[in-house]
């Protein structure tokens, strides 16, 4: 009987195991701290308060084991990763024990005294937002005057020969000053342009309006970053994605959930993507009380929608389930009310009719911003 | 502003400081780590990879290989190391 059980529990561990595999990269939310107050921020609406972020010890557990599972990539982010005092130490740490390190950072705090020190301790990789290519746009995105400091640190990162990512959300407002952008992106001597879009959840779901490209937009925006890209090639890698409500299929969000990247927040809770707090009912694991291997691997949160069982039709029978993994949670539950749904991205989802309304107040005028503060 | 490296025989290629080869002990394979990227290593690239220290020419590094592989036709191995560095080099992960 003991024999059958033992056969049985092993069989059940093989099986769980063709889903699981080794995570790529682990997104550390330093603190929700910010002295930006972007109205597309993709931190939760309920914004952790700085009593309440994990202490340095607990950060350096957490680069540990993310090394010891197989992680490669560490990004230390926010919030604004710049304000904890403890940055040089995770730096240092993530580069004893071989993480790849990279720092999301508004660079609006930093100096150069710092950066170099950061650099010294081992930073790989230094990648800055940008909310626009001039001072009027930039600054009344950001809630803040802060994109002259933001050309200055950038330049900093270069003098100290640290590779450059010029990070760029780029909308409805702003989608003008992208040639603009690829050029501020070259003369910065940035290794690499992320073009990216607005995600509409939490802080962005609540501006929609204001940020949502029209189409006519967005068809100039792909023309010029195609053309940008063969006159720029092996000076500048760009990358884009083309917001995914314009999209025929859904983007492969996280490379699916619980596939290849684990985010922690400031308190220390371990969720499958950044915004997975959006999603109603869930109940994440925290750093504090488990292992983040456990959290990897048997936690409710990463088990609910990881791999293709969970999945619905359309998705279930698609020959795509395992190239997309049925799109984005986080969409499927701010837009559908239910995150099992197919992403309303894909145009074989049953609800693809809720992205009518939004795309048609593109073309109207577009609205004021709400602007993220704590307190929401 | 940077320019397009453009691979030739006399070209001394190298990884940037950014991009860092190591071998990859979870998935048993050779990558490049790069920011935002992994560049998983068949056995071919990293021979190829492996031998472009800064130091070596193309030309080295074929003639290297070309005694380590002598079934192989020469010309072969020439074109695939070029289109190999090449294609590296556009990505930003070789750089002269």
């Amino acid at each position: 009987m003991n024999d059958i059980n033992e056969a049985q529990a092993i069989t059940t561990k093989v099986v769980s195991n063709q889903n699981m595999v080794v995570p790529y990269a682990v997104l550390a939310e330093l603190t929700h701290r910010c002295p930006l107050q972007c109205p597309y921020c993709s931190n939760p609406v309920e914004l952790e308060r700085s009593s309440n972020e994990l202490e340095t010890r607990y950060w350096l557990r957490v680069i540990e084991q993310s090394a010891d599972m197989g992680i490669l990539h560490i990004h230390f982010s926010g919030g604004e990763s710049t304000f904890r005092k403890d940055l040089e130490v995770l730096v240092r740490h993530a580069a004893e024990v071989g993480l790849y390190s990279n720092l999301i950072t508004s660079a609006v705090l930093l100096n150069r005294g710092r950066l170099e020190k950061l650099r010294d301790e081992g930073l790989d990789h230094v990648q800055v937002s940008f909310q626009g290519t001039t001072p009027e746009v930039a600054n009344r995105v950001a809630g803040y005057e802060g994109h002259k400091k933001k050309l200055e640190a950038s330049r900093w990162v270069r003098e100290l020969e640290m590779p450059l990512t010029v990070n760029a959300v780029m909308h409805r407002q702003n989608l003008h000053q992208l040639p603009d952008m690829i050029n501020m992106a070259v003369e910065l001597d940035a290794e690499r342009l992320e073009v990216a879009q607005v995600q509409y959840y939490g802080w962005a779901l609540r501006n929609r309006a204001a940020f949502l490209p029209t189409r006519d937009q967005l068809d100039a925006a792909t023309e010029q970053v195609e053309k940008a890209r063969s006159e720029l090639k092996g000076v500048l890698v760009i990358d884009y994605v083309v917001p995914d409500y314009y999209a025929r299929r859904p983007k492969s969000c996280m490379g699916g959930w619980g596939r290849q990247f684990l985010n922690i927040t400031p308190s220390g809770k371990v969720l499958p993507c950044h915004a997975a707090e959006s999603i109603s009912g869930l109940t994440f694991d925290s750093v504090k009380e488990k292992d983040l291997e456990w959290i990897w691997e048997e936690s409710a949160a990463f088990n609910l929608y990881r791999g293709t069982d969970w999945m619905p039709e359309p998705c279930q029978s698609c020959d795509r389930r395992e190239i997309d993994w049925g799109g984005c949670r986080c969409q499927a539950f701010a837009l559908t009310g239910d995150a099992a749904n197919t992403d309303p991205a894909c145009e074989f989802s049953p609800q693809r009719s809720v992205l009518e309304m939004p795309l048609r107040e593109s073309t109207s005028a577009a609205p004021d911003f709400i602007y993220r503060r704590i307190g929401g | 502003m940077g320019e397009r490296f453009i691979v030739s025989m006399d070209s001394v290629p190298k990884l940037p400081r950014h991009a860092k080869l190591r071998f990859d002990k979870a998935r048993n394979k050779w990558i490049i780590l790069a920011p935002e990227r992994v560049f998983e290593l068949d056995e071919v690239a990293y021979e190829v990879i492996s031998r472009c220290d800064g130091a070596a020419t193309v030309r080295n590094v074929v003639e290297n290989l070309c005694k380590k592989f002598d079934q192989v036709e020469p010309d072969i191995i020439v074109n695939d190391v070029t289109d190999m560095l090449q294609n590296l080099a556009d990505k930003g992960f070789v750089v002269a």
